[in-house]
């Protein structure tokens, strides 16, 4: 399976919270970041919490995304970041 | 009468109770399912009772021990600490440990300080940290230390200059997450019990620093 992005691409996480499980957190959602790694192809969280086989597996990256760009009126200055793993499917180019 | 009650165990001893109450019985509807369907796995062979006594001895075992090894031969071993950064699974089970999950380790550098969190639920390396600390699973934790990191740690004892970065690592899929701290300065010549003596169980998840006593 080859991975739709790579190293330093930026990414948009989409807005889209399903009533259903997954492993996308709601404060990151439409937040923009760049891609730190490319992991490897796992089962979709949203069919196996339900007894599903995951299949399409789909790649899990670690998206970078800076604090300030997160929250508003984060410290002044400051180069923190936040770093989460997100699955290709809830990623968009940006 | 109440849970305080004293009463005479006889030759006159006065005999106080703990105050600890018994471990409740299943209430809700939750507890029932979770009690049926474990009856159910078992009764299938999905696994057995006594898998599941091994798995929860083997869970409860673990201390944060086995992570502060794993520092401390990073500390005196360029080549393990290369190893454990570019493939943590594959270095520790050089040392005979078993991670039961695919990690990544993430280094403090004078630079950088990364802390460990995940917002969605509790996920935590629990083969190399042990159980996790209450306030680990805590929504006050959750919520705070990927909003305001900084103060967190002012908390927790660490105060992490401007000029270095924070990296919080929110840790909700697939990998488990440890930090390998910096190696405190006054250490030279130390072996690796001794340095191993100094990573704390917090100082794996990112909230501290060790030191030198």
């Amino acid at each position: 399976m080859s991975a739709r992005f790579a190293v330093g691409d930026q990414v948009r996480i989409a807005r889209r919270d399903p009533r259903c499980h997954h492993r996308t957190p709601h404060y990151l959602q439409g937040a923009t970041g760049v891609i730190e790694r490319v992991l490897r192809p796992e089962g979709q969280p949203e069919l196996m919490a339900y007894g599903g086989d995951g299949e399409p597996f789909r790649t899990v990256y670690r998206v970078q995304v800076p604090q300030a760009a997160l929250w508003p009126g984060y410290g002044e200055g400051l180069r923190d970041c936040l770093e989460v793993e997100i699955f290709e499917h809830w990623l968009e180019p940006a | 009468m109440s849970d305080r009650h004293h009463h005479d165990h006889g030759a006159g001893r006065v005999h106080r109770h703990p105050r600890q109450p018994d471990d409740p019985e299943p209430r809700t509807d939750h507890e029932f399912l979770g009690m049926a369907l474990r009856a159910l796995l078992i009764e299938k062979g999905v696994y057995s009772a006594e898998d599941e006594r091994a798995r929860i001895e083997l869970l409860q075992a673990a201390t944060p021990a086995t992570g502060a090894r794993i520092v401390a031969r990073a500390w005196v071993d360029d080549a393990f600490r290369a190893r454990l950064l570019s493939d943590p699974n594959d270095a520790i089970e050089s040392l005979g440990i078993d991670c039961l999950h695919p990690m990544i380790v993430v280094e403090n550098r004078p630079d950088r300080h990364n802390v460990i969190v995940c917002t969605l639920c509790s996920c935590y390396p629990r083969m190399l940290l042990g159980p996790q600390p209450a306030w680990y699973k805590s929504a006050n934790y959750r919520k705070r230390v990927v909003r305001e990191p900084r103060a967190v740690l002012a908390e927790f004892g660490t105060a992490i200059p401007p000029e270095v970065e924070i990296r919080v690592h929110d840790s909700t899929a697939e990998m488990r997450y440890m930090v390998l701290p910096r190696r405190p300065e006054g250490t030279e010549g130390w072996d690796e019990e001794r340095l191993a003596g100094l990573v704390t169980r917090d100082s794996l998840i990112g909230v501290t620093n060790p030191a030198v006593p």
